[in-house]
């Protein structure tokens, strides 16, 4: 009888026994999902996306846990939609009803600080390659340059299917897009400030005038995923995908979808997604030299994703004989539309009177365009080059 | 094909793939846009 309570109570502590005997990788990444959690309560960094990817790496964590086991729960929902893609696509549903190109029709030139602010994902790419990563690994650690996490997970769960790259690299390759993307206010300052003069920086950019008709707002999301399709095929689900949310909000006649697209779809996924992607994040195989680097990388990809705007806005400046503030360049990244509201900042910072928020809107719309374009464009080459 | 071969073909034909492809959206934006031109304000149409 005592035999068999001590055995049930041994049953009980085996998880505790689990931790105190090789569970340290886990004890460190239960310290990291109570960073996420702090940095998403307390900071307000990314919480729709940090809470629940902490909540997922608490999960898979516990010691014994079977969340991401067959029919584990986390493993039933990565299966289900990050497996398949499906989830990131369904969150660029949501993106692309949220998303406004008016100020890009307006001024279409400035599309073109959404393709300098894709340097990052190349030089990145050269980078880790450099560093030793797999084509396949390499390509998906550049992805962080799109400054879009879903594109990331899109990319990467790609080769991860595919056996390619390591599925816990999906969750490193997550976690660090979007924790950059919410370090933008602090990563973005600082160079454009250094990358510019201050007479540059005073540049006022007359507001553009007129409304953009409603047809050309609907021709759009068209055009754009035509134009996708015949160039880079292979990214095509990612472009149609924000533009059939787009379509569907611009035309109006289906205010319900586009709500349903903007609200319950988005957050669905998004919830499902962060947890799904939290479930990849098992300290053992997540704990890794390549981890480390991820992070490294992540950050020199948006860092040359502003730097290159910054440069394309400063060769504009130039050949406009200073009529293009230089500062809208750093607005060419997806980060939506925080990138944007932190050009407006920085101009008006040096000069009271100048409104620089409409054209750095149409710089970012641009940025989100270039970057799903430079990852589509990728994909194509990789499938053109017998990679995948 | 070794890395750098990979790594500079994507860098340039990648690179330059996004902008000539941004570049043709720019142009048929303008078409777009003289098709469907912008309308003026509604403050300035009441003047």
């Amino acid at each position: 009888m005592s035999e068999a309570i001590l055995s049930a109570l041994g049953a009980l502590f085996e998880g505790v026994r689990f931790l105190f005997s090789h569970g340290g990788p886990n004890v460190i990444m239960i310290a990291v999902a109570c960073v996420m959690f702090w940095l998403a309560i307390a900071k307000g960094v990314e919480p729709l996306l940090l809470l629940p990817i902490g909540f997922g790496c608490l999960l898979v964590n516990l010691p014994l846990s079977e969340v991401m086991q067959a029919d584990g729960v986390l493993k039933t929902l990565y299966d289900f939609g990050i497996g398949n893609e499906l989830f990131p696509l369904l969150i660029f549903v949501g993106i692309g009803s949220m998303t406004d190109f008016s100020p890009l029709l307006a001024n279409p030139r400035l599309l073109l600080f959404g393709a300098a602010g894709q340097l990052g994902i190349f030089i990145t790419l050269l980078l880790a390659l450099a560093l030793g990563f797999s084509k396949e690994e390499a390509v998906s650690v550049a992805a962080i340059g799109a400054c879009d996490g879903p594109t990331v997970i899109f990319v990467s769960n790609m080769f991860a299917g595919m056996n390619k790259i390591p599925t816990a690299m999906v969750g490193a390759l997550a976690v660090a897009a979007y924790s950059y993307m919410a370090l933008v206010p602090v990563i973005q300052p600082p160079i454009m400030r250094l990358l510019t003069t201050r007479k540059e920086r005073e540049v006022k950019m007359p507001s553009p005038k007129g409304k953009v008709s409603k047809a050309a707002l609907i021709a759009f999301p068209i055009v754009v995923t035509v134009i996708t399709g015949i160039v880079a095929p292979q990214g095509l689900p990612l472009m149609g995908m924000i533009m059939l949310g787009n379509f569907m909000k611009v035309t109006g006649v289906v205010p319900r979808l586009a709500s349903a697209a903007e609200n319950e779809i988005a957050n669905i996924s998004t919830l499902f997604l962060g947890l799904a992607i939290g479930g990849t994040m098992a300290g053992p195989q997540f704990l890794t030299r390549e981890t480390l680097m991820v992070f490294g990388l992540g950050l020199v990809a948006i860092t040359i994703d502003t730097v290159g705007g910054i440069l394309l806005g400063k060769i504009w400046y130039l050949l406009s004989g200073g009529k293009v503030n230089p500062l809208v360049g750093a607005a060419g990244i997806s980060a939506y539309p925080m990138a944007a509201r932190l050009v407006q900042n920085e101009g008006q910072r040096w000069n009271k009177h100048n409104y620089l928020l409409m054209h750095a809107m149409a710089a970012n719309t641009g940025g989100q365009i270039g970057s799903v374009m430079a990852a589509a464009i990728m994909l194509s080459l990789l499938k053109g080059l017998g990679i995948i | 094909m070794n890395n750098t071969v990979f790594g500079l073909t994507m860098l340039v034909v990648g690179m330059g793939g996004t902008l000539a492809t941004l570049f043709l959206l720019t142009i048929v934006i303008r078409v777009l846009c003289a098709f469907f031109p912008v309308r003026p304000d509604d403050k300035e149409e009441k003047k």
